[in-house]
């Protein structure tokens, strides 16, 4: 073994062993704490579980592609330039630069039934009193999607932008000459260079998603009544009803979820 | 003088159609944050767009801890600060190392190292969060501090090691040729050669690990429970524990908490947007 073989193996050390203490050692020791297969019968049987799972989906289907596909949208609106869009797009950034936890807070507190800001208006307009938004599991979701898109739509734009920004001007150039139009421009020049970037943005987001624990849990703490749990914050909650066997039960259910999605990424970037 | 058609004026309009809105949405919750913070109580809650008698007395009352949620604030403050500096140090050194002796040493195996990492990368985080708790306990870390340190290295590293792979992986190999012919070792082509060329993406997982850190919640909140050994992000979700939370002053912290990342991700905008376009563009 030469030196710098030996300088190899033992500057890769230090992360083998985070690797070995903090992800093999527990995943083998979660695995087989989860490894009773009453865990799954009671974890089936609970109802909460159930809906849970309706709304996992529910967020990995609708907020992902919502948030995507405004987030191309928006990526062609940045592309002009103007002094206002440049000033836009450093304030459009923020909900990503700063923590989720203060913001996601100012959201619960606007929707609050009593004196949030915007029940106070809807009282001061109409003399009504607004609804209880978080008080409705069906809204109660739809807030945490909202909260969800808020928070990482300006990280997906700024990805979309580049990607559209590497697309040669040539090509526009020459489409205006032929005389298209810019859905043309869109559907023939910008849509098949961004496509594989934009398939590949979609299953990261997904996956990112599947792991959003903030935006349902600040937001709604999965209530009302524990109906807007999503995968991300089931598992916590068991962990905190002093449940484990379930905690872990819910973690490996969702891997079915998770796997396909990760090996897809997986190969994407080994390619 | 540029002539005015009609055409630029509805594209201009078109434009505008599409930035208030844009606007308004990014815009509103961080207000409605600030506008607590600076609002007396009896009138932060008044649907006003700006208090009749703005106020900085939330900020005194935060920093002077007037508050028995805020009886730690400055403690709180500090561990948030002590944690996401030693994470960012700590995957910082882990990860260049190994994506030094990945990419330039070609240490056997690295590949499949690599690939680990990705995977552990790409696992989110809040599956591992019930196992990592249960682990921490079996290791009597339970509330150190220590254990959020080195979960949120576990967690930061993948991602820091891949983008200084890649980075890594751009540097001319006849540099390490040169190095190797001239008689220097290991650590001098590291340090000499290696280190100066690669701040940019040093600095891009410098910060990536040390926001991630300062912004957790999750393990932050699984992992501690003392109230003197918390982050500030745990105190703040603690604050909505309870109906009768000064939400002013709750707004004030989160003003507070979110003010640093803020400014390092303006400053380092241009490395953060740099190194992290690499991370997920390519592909």
């Amino acid at each position: 073994m030469t030196s710098w073989e030996k300088w190899g193996l033992f500057l890769v050390i230090p992360y083998l062993l985070v690797f070995l203490v903090f992800v093999i050692y527990p995943v083998s020791y979660g695995l087989w704490l989860a490894r009773d297969p009453q865990s799954y019968v009671r974890l089936f049987a609970d109802p909460i579980f159930f809906r849970t799972l309706i709304n996992t989906v529910i967020f990995i289907v609708v907020a992902v592609n919502v948030k995507m596909v405004v987030a191309l949208f928006l990526s062609g609106f940045f592309l002009h330039t103007r002094w206002w869009i440049k000033l836009l797009s450093l304030i459009f950034i923020l909900p990503w630069a700063v923590p989720s936890i203060p913001t996601i807070l100012s959201m619960r507190f606007m929707l609050n039934p009593e004196w949030g800001v915007i029940n106070t208006l809807i009282f001061k307009m109409t003399g009504l009193d607004g609804p209880n938004w978080l008080g409705d599991p069906t809204l109660a979701l739809a807030f945490s999607m909202l909260a969800h898109i808020w928070k990482s739509l300006p990280f997906w734009t700024l990805i979309l932008l580049a990607g559209r920004m590497a697309i040669p001007a040539e090509q526009y150039e020459a489409a205006s000459v032929d005389g298209a139009s810019s859905w043309q421009k869109f559907r023939f020049i910008t849509l098949p260079s961004i496509r594989s970037l934009y398939l590949t943005s979609v299953i990261l987001s997904m996956i990112w998603t599947l792991g959003d624990f903030n935006s349902v849990y600040l937001l709604t703490g999965g209530g009302p009544a524990d109906m807007t749990h999503v995968l991300a914050t089931l598992g916590i909650r068991y962990l905190r009803l002093d449940q484990v066997d379930l905690a872990l039960a819910s973690v490996v259910v969702a891997l079915p979820l998770v796997l396909p999605l990760v090996y897809f990424m997986m190969k994407r970037l080994s390619k | 003088m540029k002539r005015i058609t009609w055409k630029m004026v509805s594209t201009e309009a078109k434009l505008l159609l599409i930035g208030i809105p844009v606007l308004l949405w990014t815009i509103i919750p961080i207000y409605h944050m600030v506008l607590f913070s600076i609002s007396p109580r009896d009138q932060a809650t008044s649907g006003r767009l700006w208090p009749k008698e703005p106020t900085l007395n939330n900020f005194r009352l935060v920093f002077e801890q007037k508050h028995f949620y805020l009886d730690y604030f400055w403690v709180q403050l500090g561990n948030s600060l002590v944690i996401a500096l030693s994470v960012g140090a700590l995957t910082l050194a882990v990860s260049t190392a190994a994506a030094f002796a990945i990419s330039r040493l070609k240490v056997r195996g690295g590949r499949t190292v690599m690939n680990l990492a990705l995977f552990t990368y790409f696992i989110p985080a809040a599956f591992l969060a019930v196992p990592m708790y249960k682990t921490m306990s079996n290791y009597g870390l339970l509330n150190s501090q220590w254990s959020l340190i080195l979960a949120m290295v576990t967690i930061a590293s993948p991602y820091c090691i891949w983008v200084l792979k890649q980075a890594s992986d751009k540097l001319p190999l006849e540099l390490d040729e040169a190095a190797k012919m001239d008689g220097a070792t290991a650590l001098q082509l590291f340090r000499l050669v290696y280190l100066p060329l690669m701040v940019p993406s040093l600095v891009a997982v410098g910060t990536y690990a040390l926001l991630l850190a300062w912004n957790e919640y999750l393990y932050a909140f699984l992992l501690l429970s003392k109230a003197s050994s918390v982050t500030l992000a745990v105190a703040l979700g603690n604050f909505v524990a309870a109906d009768d939370s000064p939400w002013e002053l709750l707004m004030t912290t989160g003003l507070i908490y979110a003010l640093p990342p803020a400014a390092i991700y303006y400053t380092f905008k241009r490395y953060m947007v740099a190194g992290l376009t690499a991370g997920a563009v390519k592909s």
